[in-house]
């Protein structure tokens, strides 16, 4: 299970699933190594939750060809459902029964794995195992998802939007949780449409968009492909002329500027020598600023570069 | 949540079998509807419609002495009034008939003809009267009252009640809980884990048939207790009518929930079912009273059969042989419908 061991431990090729009007999968290669983590990070409809179910043996797909752990769904299912970890998005459980309840039924499932309790406790729920589903905050609710998707000990695991919805308090909870499991050696697959999610807890990233993987590798890879390291952003709203652009352009260290409405993006190599010389130019063109902001490239960037789009835009 | 306890409790048809109750019990509504409703339809259908003791009918004399010969008879109950007092109660309805002396040691009775009980008082009145001043009747007569557990409305209706229930609770149960669990997602959730997907949906029936039990036994125990209707048959066809009845509905509560989305989907479905064989099949009135083209499709019906089967056993102590062609509407509904259900079910 250590690193030593480079084999694939789930293997697409050439995937498509199309669903009456809308390609959702369209022609998707991943490679998911054994130990690693990886994200599929995009928007939603980007196809991550088809992508992901396809993988889980709960979706046909069209075409294309799925290993998993070797194995594949029409041959080894009931192999696979005893190796594999499953949370999918927003599963209702029954709202009428205890933790403890829910965890000894679905430990009911599987051949091998831990004791019930041990489990609870793992997610932290040790206080709570004797309470009501109903009555559990949604953090607690998607603890004892992550719980269910445990019991049996998987070597796999397949977190489908872990987070979404959660407060932030609750999402660093569940990434600890996350976090250990990375280290006990297992090996997960996750989608999310956080990038700040992805670059924490993923070794490596697919960033998908409309049924493709438009980029592949680690967080850092992705980032440094761009060639960019900072982005500045600014807001030059109600000037009484029009802003020229292409001096901006001319300012050393800058290499793209996006203005729309007013909003100026700029992606900056040398942000101690730009951002002088940027309100030094401003200053000569006689625009005010109303906002500044700087940072350092993320997968969000990646994603805007390659797509023109925001990763959370509807 | 002992180990020893664990060894047999943590396969996953016991688990899912325990989910089952847990979920039951739960749910209050749940208990009321499959418990309780039945009990209370029962006892106050039982009362509404008991073999009452023959009236006794409130009449009036004006004088002692009519008073005194009209109380040998024990169904008036005589009141001695002034004459406008008497006058006043008649009007109002308070006694059905006024006796009154006239000359001659005649007699005059005052009632409204149109009404049964006048016409009724009318007769007893005169018989007392006639008794009491020496009239020997020629032919001498005796009653035999027929009045026996068996053929009473209410030994009628538990039978048709039981056969109700037992679709209700069946179809409902059934019906609700898929419908529920795959709207909810839980039940993708349950076959993305190595769950068999037998075990889940013979957990309902396990289920279903531990309830039974309880809720045969609340229903003819009442009756039995309250109103003493008999069970004339052997328990053990009983319990042969009842698990096969309670299946047949099983089969056709899956079949309803085998495809629906949504709740508000499966109980229209489930309405559309049940309503016209609450109606046809003969809980609360013989299903005779339809016309006789429509007898074939009433007889066709599980409803009408596992009442008429209910009946023939409890009243007239039927063996399953008697019962024989109901026993085959039943099985036929069974396998039909869990085939068809089988074949459209989604788990998803």
């Amino acid at each position: 299970m250590s690193g030593a061991a480079p084999q694939a431990a789930l293997c697409v090729r050439n995937l498509r699933k199309a669903y009456k009007d809308v390609v959702a999968v369209d022609g998707l290669d991943l490679e998911v190594r054994g130990g690693e983590c990886f994200g599929l990070l995009g928007p939603n409809g980007a196809g991550k939750t088809t992508t992901i179910e396809i993988c889980e043996g709960l979706t046909a797909a069209d075409s294309g060809d799925v290993e998993v752990l070797g194995m594949r769904w029409n041959a080894d299912a009931r192999e696979l459902r005893q190796r594999l970890g499953i949370q999918l998005q927003e599963t209702q459980l029954s709202e009428k029964l205890t933790v403890m309840e829910t965890v000894r039924l679905f430990r009911s499932f599987f051949r091998r794995g831990p004791e019930a309790a041990e489990v609870i406790a793992l997610v932290q729920l040790g206080e709570k195992r004797k309470s009501r589903v109903g009555g559990l905050s949604g953090g607690q609710k998607q603890r004892l998802a992550l719980a269910c998707a445990l019991v049996g000990d998987p070597e796999f695991l397949f977190l489908d939007e872990p987070t979404t919805g959660l407060d932030p308090q609750a999402r660093r909870q569940l990434w600890d949780l996350i976090e250990q499991f990375k280290l006990a050696g297992r090996t997960i697959l996750m989608t999310t449409h956080y990038m700040d999610e992805a670059e924490r807890l993923c070794d490596r990233v697919a960033i998908m968009d409309h049924g493709k993987a438009i980029a592949v590798g680690t967080p850092r890879e992705l980032i440094a492909s761009i060639g960019v390291e900072q982005l500045v952003e600014f807001s030059a709203g109600g000037a009484a002329q029009a802003l020229d652009v292409s001096a901006l352009r001319r300012i050393a260290g800058v290499r793209e500027v996006r203005a729309e409405n007013g909003n100026v993006r700029m992606q900056v190599s040398e942000l101690h020598q730009a951002v002088p010389a940027l309100l030094d130019e401003l200053d000569r063109q006689g625009v005010p600023l109303t906002e500044l902001r700087t940072h350092s490239a993320s997968l969000e960037d990646v994603f805007v570069i390659l797509t023109g789009r925001h990763l959370r835009d509807e | 949540m002992s180990s020893a306890s664990a060894a047999w409790a943590d396969h996953p048809l016991p688990q899912l079998t325990l989910v089952r109750f847990r979920e039951f019990w739960r749910e209050p509504e749940a208990i009321f509807w499959v418990f309780v409703f039945p009990v209370l339809l029962a006892a106050g259908l039982g009362l509404a419609f008991r073999n009452r003791p023959p009236d006794v009918l409130k009449i009036a004399a004006v004088t002692p002495e009519l008073a005194r010969s009209l109380r040998q008879e024990k169904l008036l109950d005589v009141e001695q009034l002034s004459a406008p007092a008497a006058e006043a109660a008649l009007r109002t309805g308070k006694v059905a008939l006024l006796a009154a002396p006239a000359p001659g040691g005649a007699v005059v009775y005052r009632y409204d003809d149109t009404n049964p009980e006048g016409r009724t008082a009318r007769m007893l009145a005169d018989r007392a009267v006639q008794r009491a001043a020496g009239r020997v009747d020629p032919v001498a007569s005796s009653d035999r009252l027929m009045r026996e557990p068996g053929s009473r409305y209410i030994d009628f209706l538990i039978p048709g009640l039981l056969g109700m229930n037992l679709m209700g609770s069946a179809i409902w149960g059934m019906g609700f809980a898929i419908v529920d669990a795959r709207r909810k997602k839980l039940m993708k959730r349950l076959i993305a884990t190595p769950m068999p997907r037998h075990d889940y949906l013979l957990s309902f029936v396990l289920a279903r048939l531990l309830l039974l039990v309880v809720e045969v036994g609340v229903l003819l125990g009442f009756g039995a207790w309250v109103f003493q209707v008999p069970v004339r048959g052997s328990m053990l066809d009983l319990a042969v009518l009842c698990v096969l009845g309670s299946l047949s509905f099983s089969a056709l509560g899956l079949l309803i929930a085998s495809r629906a989305q949504t709740i508000e989907a499966a109980s229209g479905l489930m309405n559309t079912v049940m309503m016209p064989m609450w109606i046809v099949s003969g809980v609360f009135f013989s299903a005779q009273r339809f016309p006789a083209a429509l007898q074939p499709v009433i007889r066709a019906l599980p409803l009408t059969a596992v009442i008429d089967a209910l009946r023939a056993h409890m009243l007239q102590g039927a063996g399953l042989a008697q019962v024989a062609p109901q026993l085959g509407v039943l099985l036929v509904w069974l396998l039909v419908c869990f085939t068809l259900a089988l074949k459209l079910f989604r788990w998803r």
